[in-house]
Order: C-alpha cells, then sequence, then structure tokens
C-alpha cells in the first residue's frame, strides 16, 4: 500500500535558471543514416538520469554530442548558459565524459595522466586535488602505475578520475558499469548520486536496469536516434520500469 | 522539406533562369571557339623561327592562365565554405578542381608538344613548366583526399582547408622555382614568344586577347555544367534519405 | 601563466615523456634516415667531386623521409588509442593542440637532423660548417613540421592515411626543399647559390604556414 509509485509520461518543465544544460532539436548525420533525429532534453541539478535504449538507439551518440566530441548537425546545446557550439572551450570546462574508452595514456601513471588533464582544464591546487581525487575513486595506491597495466574496473575507476577532476557541474557516462565487479558497481553508483546531490547533473546511459534504477530519478528512452519518451520517477520500482522499458524495446523489436 | 532545400542550397527543381543562361552561355562559347580558332589559323601571323608549330602558344598560355584561375577560384569557394557551411560553395570548389586539373593537364601536354619539334625534348625543367607540375599534384592530391573520405561534410571540409593551404604555396612554389631555374639554367629552354621575337605584333597580342577569353569562357561552361551536376546529385541524395533507404 | 601556455607546455611534457618512455617515433625516425642515407650510395655513383652539389639532397632527403614517418604517427597513434578525444573535449583551443604537435615534432626533428648529419659526413666525407648547415636544417624542420603535423590531422582523418600524408605534404613543401638544398649549397661551399635570399624565403615559407596551420587547425579537427 505504502508502495504507491507514480511512472507519469509527462515531461515535468524545469524552472529556466536553474537548467545546467539544455539540448534543443538535436539531429546528427552520417552521410545517409541519421543517427539521432530531433532530440531534446535539459537537466538541472540534482538531476541523476537514466539514458536508456536498445543497441544502436544512438545513446552513445548522444552522449558524445552532449559531451561535445561530436558537432550535432542541427540543433543547440547550452552548458551553464554558455553556447556550446559557439563557444565550445568554455562549455567544456563544465562538462565531464566517461565513454566507451577511457581517454587515458597507456603508457603514463595515472598520476600524469591526471596531471595532464588538470593542466588542461586550468584545475587550481591540482597536486592536492588529484590527491583528493584518487580517493574518492579508490586508486590511491595505485597513482604511479601505467595505466595499461590496470585490470579493467581499475582503468575504468581512473577514467572517473579524469572526468570529475576538474568539477564540472554536468557528468557525462556511456556504460561505465561494463567490465566492474559488483563492489565497483556500488561504489561507483554511491560516488554518481552523492555527485548529483551535491547540486550536478548526471546522466548515465546503460542496459543493466537494476543497476540504474536505485539511483536516477528520471529516465530517458532512446529508440532509432528518436527520444521516444521520459519516465519521472518518484520513488524508483524496477518492475514498473523494466516493464516499461520492455514495451517500449518489444515494440522496436516487433517493428524490425 | 522546405529546410532541406535551403540546407543544399538547392533552386527549383526546374529553374528556368538558371539553365537558360546556361544555354545562352554554351552558345557564346561554341561562337567564340570558332571565331578563334579561325583567328589562331587565319589571322595570326606566322612566326619566322618556329612556324606553324608556334600557334600552340594560342592554347598553352591561355590554358595556363586558366589553370591558375581555376585555383584562385577553388580558394574564394573555400573560404566561403568554411565561412557560410553552405554546401554551394563545396560544389564550386570541387567542380573547380575537376576542371582546373584537366586544364592543367592540357599545359603541361600542350608545353610538351610545343618542346618537342623545337628543341627535341619533351620535357624541360622550365621554370613555369615546373611550377605548374607542382601544381598538378596539389590538385591530384585535392581529389585523392575527397575520394578517400566517405563523409560529404568532412569531405567538403577537408578540401576546404586543402584548397587554402594549397593555394597560399602557389606564389612561393613561383619563387622558389624560379630562383632555383636562374642559378642551374637548363640545357634547354622551353620556348616562348618573347624569346624569338623581340616586340611581338599586334595581330599575335589580338588573337592572344581573344583566345584568352575563350578559354575563360570554356571554363564557365565547364563549371556552369559541373556545379548543375553535382547540384543534381545532392538533391537526389537528399530524396533518397527523405524516403527511408 | 597564460592559459595557452600552460596547456602547450603540459601537451609537449606529455609527448616527451611519452617517446622517452617508449622511444617509439625516434627510433624509427633515425632508422629510416639512416637506411636512406646509405640506399643512396648504392642508387647513385656519388663520388667526392659530385657530393657537393649532390650531397645537400642527399642530406635532405634521408631528414624528410625520416620526418614523415614521425609526422604520420603524431596524430594516428592518439587516435588508435582513443585519447585524442579527451583532448578534444577539453577547454583547448585547436591551435594549442597545432602548436604543442609542431614542437614536439620539431623537436624531434631536430634531434634526427643533429644525428644525420655527423653520419652523413662520415659516409660520404663531406667536409661542412657545421652550424651554417645546422641552422639551415632547423629552417626547414619548422617548415616541413608546420606543413606536416596539418597534413597529418588531415590524412588521419582518410582511409588511406599511410599514403595520404606523403601526397600531401610533397608538393607544397618543394619550395623548403629547393630552400634548404641551396641554402645548404652555400655552406658546403657552393658559393654561386648565395646569390638569391634563399634564408629568407625560408623564414617566410616558415611563418607564413606556421600561421594559416594555426588558423584553419579547428576545420580539420572539427568532428
Amino acid at each position: 500500500m505504502t508502495d504507491t509509485v507514480s511512472v507519469t509520461t509527462v515531461t515535468v518543465p524545469s524552472p529556466i535558471d536553474a537548467v545546467i544544460l539544455r539540448a534543443e532539436h538535436l539531429t546528427r548525420r552520417y552521410g545517409d543514416a541519421i543517427a539521432l533525429r530531433d532530440v531534446s532534453l535539459s537537466l538541472t541539478p540534482g538531476d541523476c538520469v537514466a539514458l536508456l535504449g536498445p543497441n544502436g538507439a544512438g545513446k552513445t551518440t548522444l552522449i558524445r554530442v552532449l559531451g561535445t566530441s561530436l558537432r550535432p548537425s542541427q540543433g543547440t546545446l547550452t552548458v551553464g548558459g554558455i553556447d556550446a557550439l559557439r563557444h565550445p572551450a568554455r562549455a567544456r570546462s563544465q562538462l565531464g565524459l566517461v565513454g566507451h574508452q577511457t581517454l587515458l595514456y597507456g603508457d603514463l601513471s595515472v598520476h600524469e595522466n591526471l596531471q595532464l588533464y588538470g593542466r588542461l582544464y586550468g584545475v587550481p591546487e591540482l597536486p592536492a586535488r588529484i590527491t583528493e581525487v584518487l580517493d574518492t575513486v579508490g586508486l590511491g595506491d595505485h597513482r604511479d602505475a601505467l595505466v595499461r597495466t590496470l585490470s579493467r574496473g581499475m582503468q575504468q575507476r581512473a577514467a572517473v578520475a579524469r572526468a570529475i577532476l576538474h568539477q564540472p557541474r554536468v557528468l557525462l557516462l556511456d556504460e561505465p558499469e561494463t567490465g566492474l565487479d559488483d563492489a565497483s558497481q556500488t561504489a561507483l553508483r554511491e560516488l554518481l548520486r552523492e555527485w548529483a546531490d551535491g547540486g550536478r547533473a548526471v546522466l548515465v546511459s546503460s542496459h543493466r536496469l537494476e543497476w540504474v534504477q536505485e539511483m536516477v530519478n528520471r529516465a530517458i528512452v532512446l529508440r532509432e536516434g528518436e527520444l521516444v519518451d521520459e519516465l519521472q520517477l518518484r520513488s524508483p520500482s524496477a518492475p514498473m520500469l523494466a516493464a516499461r522499458y520492455r514495451e517500449l524495446v518489444g515494440a522496436t523489436l516487433a517493428a524490425r | 522539406m522546405a529546410t532541406i532545400r535551403q540546407e543544399m542550397a538547392l533552386p527549383s527543381a526546374t529553374s528556368g533562369r538558371s539553365s537558360a543562361l546556361t544555354t545562352v552561355l554554351m552558345a557564346t562559347t561554341v561562337l567564340l571557339t570558332i571565331v578563334s580558332l579561325g583567328m589562331i589559323v587565319f589571322y595570326a601571323p606566322m612566326e619566322r623561327v618556329q612556324g606553324v608549330v608556334q600557334r600552340i602558344y594560342y592554347f598553352h598560355v591561355p590554358m595556363a592562365w586558366v589553370a591558375y584561375l581555376a585555383f584562385l577560384v577553388v580558394l574564394v569557394a573555400s573560404v566561403m565554405y568554411l565561412w557560410k557551411r553552405n554546401m554551394k560553395w563545396d560544389r564550386v570548389a570541387r567542380a573547380s578542381v575537376e576542371v582546373g586539373v584537366v586544364f592543367t593537364t592540357m599545359v603541361l601536354i600542350t608545353g610538351m608538344l610545343w618542346g618537342k619539334p623545337i628543341w627535341n625534348t619533351y620535357w624541360t625543367w622550365d621554370a613555369r613548366l615546373t611550377s605548374t607540375l607542382v601544381l598538378w599534384f596539389i590538385y591530384v592530391a585535392y581529389i585523392m583526399l575527397r575520394s578517400y573520405t566517405p563523409d560529404r561534410e568532412r569531405a567538403a571540409r577537408l578540401g576546404a582547408v586543402l584548397g587554402i593551404v594549397g593555394f597560399i604555396d602557389v606564389p612561393i612554389i613561383h619563387f622558389s622555382v624560379t630562383w632555383w631555374r636562374t642559378l642551374h639554367p637548363a640545357a634547354v629552354v622551353a620556348p616562348t614568344l618573347e624569346r624569338s621575337t623581340p616586340n611581338a605584333p599586334p595581330q599575335t597580342v589580338i588573337t592572344l586577347l581573344v583566345c584568352l577569353l575563350t578559354m575563360t569562357l570554356v571554363y564557365a561552361t565547364f563549371m556552369a555544367y559541373r556545379t548543375g551536376l553535382e547540384r543534381l546529385r545532392d538533391e537526389n541524395r537528399e530524396l533518397e534519405q527523405l524516403a527511408g533507404r | 601563466m597564460p592559459p595557452f601556455v600552460r596547456q602547450v607546455l603540459a601537451l609537449l611534457e606529455k609527448d616527451l615523456r611519452l617517446e622517452l618512455r617508449t622511444k617509439d617515433a625516434l627510433s624509427a625516425m633515425l632508422v629510416f634516415a639512416f637506411l636512406v642515407l646509405v640506399t643512396f650510395n648504392f642508387a647513385l655513383d656519388l663520388r667526392p667531386e659530385l657530393m657537393s652539389t649532390v650531397g645537400p639532397g642527399v642530406l635532405w632527403i634521408a631528414v624528410v623521409f625520416g620526418a614523415t614517418l614521425g609526422l604520420g604517427r603524431t596524430f594516428a597513434a592518439e587516435r588508435d588509442q582513443g585519447t585524442l578525444e579527451g583532448l578534444l573535449i577539453a577547454p583547448v583551443d585547436r591551435s594549442v593542440l597545432y602548436v604543442a604537435k609542431f614542437l614536439t615534432n620539431l623537436m624531434f626533428m631536430v634531434i634526427l637532423e643533429l644525428v644525420s648529419l655527423p653520419l652523413f659526413v662520415l659516409l660520404f666525407n663531406v667536409p661542412v660548417q657545421p652550424l651554417p648547415v645546422i641552422g639551415t636544417l632547423v629552417l626547414g624542420a619548422i617548415g616541413l613540421s608546420a606543413v606536416g603535423v596539418l597534413f597529418s590531422a588531415v590524412a588521419g582523418n582518410t582511409r588511406a592515411r599511410e599514403v595520404m600524408l606523403p601526397v600531401l605534404m610533397f608538393p607544397v613543401i618543394v619550395p623548403i626543399l629547393i630552400g634548404v638544398v641551396q641554402a645548404m649549397g652555400v655552406a658546403i661551399g657552393n658559393e654561386s647559390a648565395r646569390d638569391m635570399p634563399w634564408i629568407s624565403l625560408l623564414i617566410a615559407f616558415d611563418a607564413i604556414y606556421l600561421a594559416t596551420g594555426a588558423i584553419v587547425f579547428e576545420y580539420v579537427l572539427e568532428e
């Protein structure tokens, strides 16, 4: 009785000045194929949003466009009030990205990688900040290890460290839990939840509903490049989310 | 539909005005070509030392002029594309490279055809011919670059960069090659008009100017048809995309 | 420290550190240049009396081939490892990337030249005035690096990138080729070459292409 769950399919408009990231009508073409079709979304402080969808739906493309590593063919992107297409450098200092690749130099140590990125991002008091970040992700003992000698799980943690080093207001992650053991996955989830609670926004794409549904307050579903649904989750509920998702994804599979 | 047409800068499918203009251009060019050929054969004076062969000059020089003009057009179109991101500028750049490389090849060939009967050698590392040869290589590099880049937008962008970077080199190449040649004069120098006759008679100059004009119009006609063809291709591609292929 | 300088230094340090650790680029460049020098000996009849006219060309070709090897991998390695994207999503101006890569490659080329010159003198017994020759080689390297880094990024985006880099570079660097060889000829004692302002040509080329490269680079890396 107490477990009333409201899963509404209505997008609740956020107050304009609180929006950290606003994407409107993003379209991305690759030659003749259309990877993203008119996708709009916005993120506010405290948002922890899941990006769901079957393979090939365009999740990675969307994250890369939001992270400014890809330019959209059409549409606008505003980060912290800055037009990311016209002033990309300023917008980028507010974004952190954890993608499929670690974006770290395998032949450099964790510490050397963070030093490089810290200086590129202009992070103040870098040495202290590096220590802080390494503690947060639990890599304090491995700071001098070459990245290519680390296990996949530790490399992923190093990638997260790189992404949060400059304290971006928006953190974008593309299936970050792949390759991590259970304990690391839980730790990562807690980290992301804390991050969002600290007044920032997190967008996480994932295949693993059970992992994601316990930390997010909203879910966006992508299918064939289009945003087909946006779910507000006031209190997370695995069966409802899973059911709705299967409904949408199932529809895709049936349509093929 | 409207947005796509704007983006691709396509005119309406049957644009009466532009095809009429092209036809007029074509007609004028054909007419002028006949006139030029007539002048080259009948009007231009016979050159004493070189004889009939010298008349290649009336092809060789205008073609060289067009080869460099085409590259200048590539530069302008490249800058405009990077600035405005309108595909029509990319079509112009690409067409100009294709037409330009043809003219450049013809300059080299006519240069060789001219040299052989006069000096008994096909190729001399003459300053002008050598600079033109380097230009030829830059054109070819552009074409190769585009053919190896399947993504349309990226091909246009990289092509534009090459168009700008390549053109800046043209004067530098010219100077360096000319200086090199003055220090190391070739055993054989490519024939020119100035070397054999100190003061060119007026008929020669007039014939040359007419041929220059004709060749420029030939270039313009090729460009008109080539850009038109590319436009149709782009339009076709857009329609295919919409049809969901 | 202004951000531009701080970022360029950070990137430079990264590249040098990587090179010290892996020694990938320099070893390939040095071996290849040495190989080219020796190959020339078999391909051409390099008698001592010919060396003063032919020598500079032989040395410079060896340097260019070695340099092209290094230039080819400067962006390819970053792309293959996936680290280029990390640099691109950072608040770093594309011209910063260009300058940093330019300096890295310039450094490698100068090292290449400092090794190749004594090798050349040793193999072919050519008396040289070291300082003017090295000065000329460095000016040439600046132009090579400026053009090469730009085209390496352009070519790296394409399917046949090993072939595209030389095809793009070689026509454009013809003036450097002529300038360096002629200027070196003067340094070796070929007085007739002195008549033309080769050094000014090289300096002008270097300045023009460095400026152009820094400006157009963002258009190359845009995705």
